[in-house]
């Protein structure tokens, strides 16, 4: 069976991983080669790494940092930002993602995205949609101009069926950084209106939330970015939680099966005598 | 395990060779290259024929460099081992009907369609899924799983005969995983990017050599 992705993304600013929070606060974490490194020893499905400030500073894709990044990413990589002509997605490809990431360039050359598929086939195209609700009714973002674009929703879904696109990468500005949890709404609204995998991100605070997006709408896979960066093996911890309740793909050796979690979805000490004999415990790393 | 294996990842232009050559380097192996020159191909002792792209581009591209005649030559008669990947996988088969019908290297019998799923199943089937080994096969030899995952990503998909199809997966219909015939393997998911199962994977398939 198929299973639900647990996806990380990276915001990346000026080459620093930031915390994102409302699309127009950030606060540094790190450098992205280290973040990506980390996601893949705790077992994170797939890394969605987004240069913002590529476009804003009119740079296009920084290729060298992408391939320090690739380097040590053995799951599929979505690279977005700044990208505007095929000489770019053709490098990009090269040097190690899998899919590429477009958001802005669908208002201002639409042809790129068809020129991808048909060079790489379209699931290597993925769509970021970005929404924000104003008056009751959800309208897609423009983040270069900060604020909602004429586009309706809806309408911009009904757009996107004449793109040949892979995924749908959908983010609620509102819930961006909020801790609020998912906008289940706004996701099954999307998910019933496009025929395509639909990764949702924005407003994820444990892997409760996560779980319960899993459970209640269709999408493939469920994207957080800050929460993963701020306690050691929090993917292995969140897959631990979200395994109980969906199927997805543990195969860590550190899979904490045999820990407790606390209401908020973090790790409770052992007991003193069961650390004691952990000390002792020879772990022998696997030989692949 | 012989690290000195001469391995050569057929660099046709539009593949994702980097991370094919990093997996692949990651496991210590140090006659690693990339390339499209008949000779690095002839001196090889193993070749993989990469994939993420369109199938009509990449055998237009594998045609234009004449690529075909040389690997005919080097996997049909001389029986080097081969492991096609995505649509790597997908160009060992008689033709694509991706954007048109496209010949393929015509290898394996059968060809690749779209995945034709129905309402409930979103195309392109993309993610982890799990496979099931049908046959005792190298690729396969060292894994922890009886159904281990791996990572696809692919709106076309490679019917071929029975006798061919070395794992199948499930999503809405079986589609084929793997394939092999003879010294000819392929794989529909993408191993250098399905963590430890890949890796280990390729370690088998170098090992089988």
């Amino acid at each position: 069976m198929l299973k639900k992705r647990i996806v990380a993304t990276l915001i990346v600013k000026d080459y620093i991983v930031v915390q994102s929070i409302g699309f127009n606060r950030y606060l540094p974490i790190g450098r992205p080669e280290i973040a990506v490194e980390y996601l893949n020893q705790w077992g994170i499905d797939e890394i969605i790494y987004l240069d913002i400030s590529a476009r804003a500073n009119k740079t296009g894709p920084n290729f060298e940092i992408v391939k320090k990044v690739a380097k040590k990413c053995f799951v599929p990589l979505t690279i977005g930002g700044g990208i505007n002509n095929i000489k770019q997605i053709k490098e990009l490809i090269k040097t190690g993602a899998d899919k590429v990431c477009f958001n802005n360039i669908l208002f201002s050359n639409p042809k790129i995205i068809s020129e991808t598929a048909s060079l790489f086939g379209n699931q290597c195209v993925v769509v970021s949609v970005d929404v924000v609700r104003k008056d009751g009714k959800y309208y897609v973002y423009d983040y270069l101009l900060k604020k909602s674009s004429q586009y309706e929703l809806l309408d911009y879904l009904f757009l996107l069926k004449n793109f040949e696109i892979g995924e749908v990468f959908l983010n609620s500005v509102d819930r961006d950084g909020s801790y609020l949890g998912y906008d289940t709404d706004l996701i099954n609204l999307v998910c019933n209106n496009v025929r395509l995998p639909v990764i949702c991100s924005g407003g994820a605070k444990n892997a409760s939330d996560i779980s319960k997006v899993l459970l209640e709408t269709n999408v493939s896979g469920a994207s957080a970015s800050n929460f993963f960066h701020f306690t050691e093996h929090s993917v292995n911890i969140t897959k631990k939680y979200i395994s109980e309740y969906n199927l997805i793909r543990v195969d860590n050796l550190i899979n904490y099966y045999d820990s407790e979690l606390d209401e908020n979805i973090r790790l409770l000490k052992k007991d003193d005598l069961i650390l004691e004999k952990m000390l002792f415990e020879k772990i022998i790393p696997e030989k692949i | 395990m012989r690290l000195n294996q001469r391995i050569a990842i057929i660099d046709y232009g539009i593949g994702n060779i980097f991370s094919i050559l990093n997996s692949i380097n990651y496991l210590g192996y140090r006659n690693v290259i990339l390339t499209n020159k008949e000779l690095d191909l002839k001196k090889s002792d193993v070749l993989i024929l990469p994939g993420v792209g369109a199938f009509d581009e990449a055998i237009k591209t594998i045609k234009e460099k004449n690529l075909h005649h040389i690997l005919n030559e080097l996997v049909l008669v001389q029986k080097k081992n081969i492991l096609g990947i995505c649509v790597g996988m997908q160009m060992l088969s008689e033709g694509s009907y991706e954007n048109g019908w496209n010949e393929g290297l015509n290898w394996i019998e059968g060809k690749v369609k779209k995945l034709d799923l129905g309402e409930n199943f979103t195309v392109p089937h993309v993610g982890w899924n799990n496979i099931s080994v049908k046959s005792e096969n190298p690729l396969f030899s060292n894994m922890d799983a009886i159904e281990p995952h791996f990572y696809f990503d692919h709106s076309y998909h490679f019917d071929t005969t029975i006798d061919n199809i070395s794992s199948i997966c499930e999503y809405g219909i079986n589609i084929v995983s793997s394939v092999q015939k003879d010294n000819i393997y392929g794989v529909q998911f993408h191993p250098e990017k399905s963590q430890k199962n890949g890796l280990k994977l390729f370690r088998s398939f170098f090992n089988s050599i």
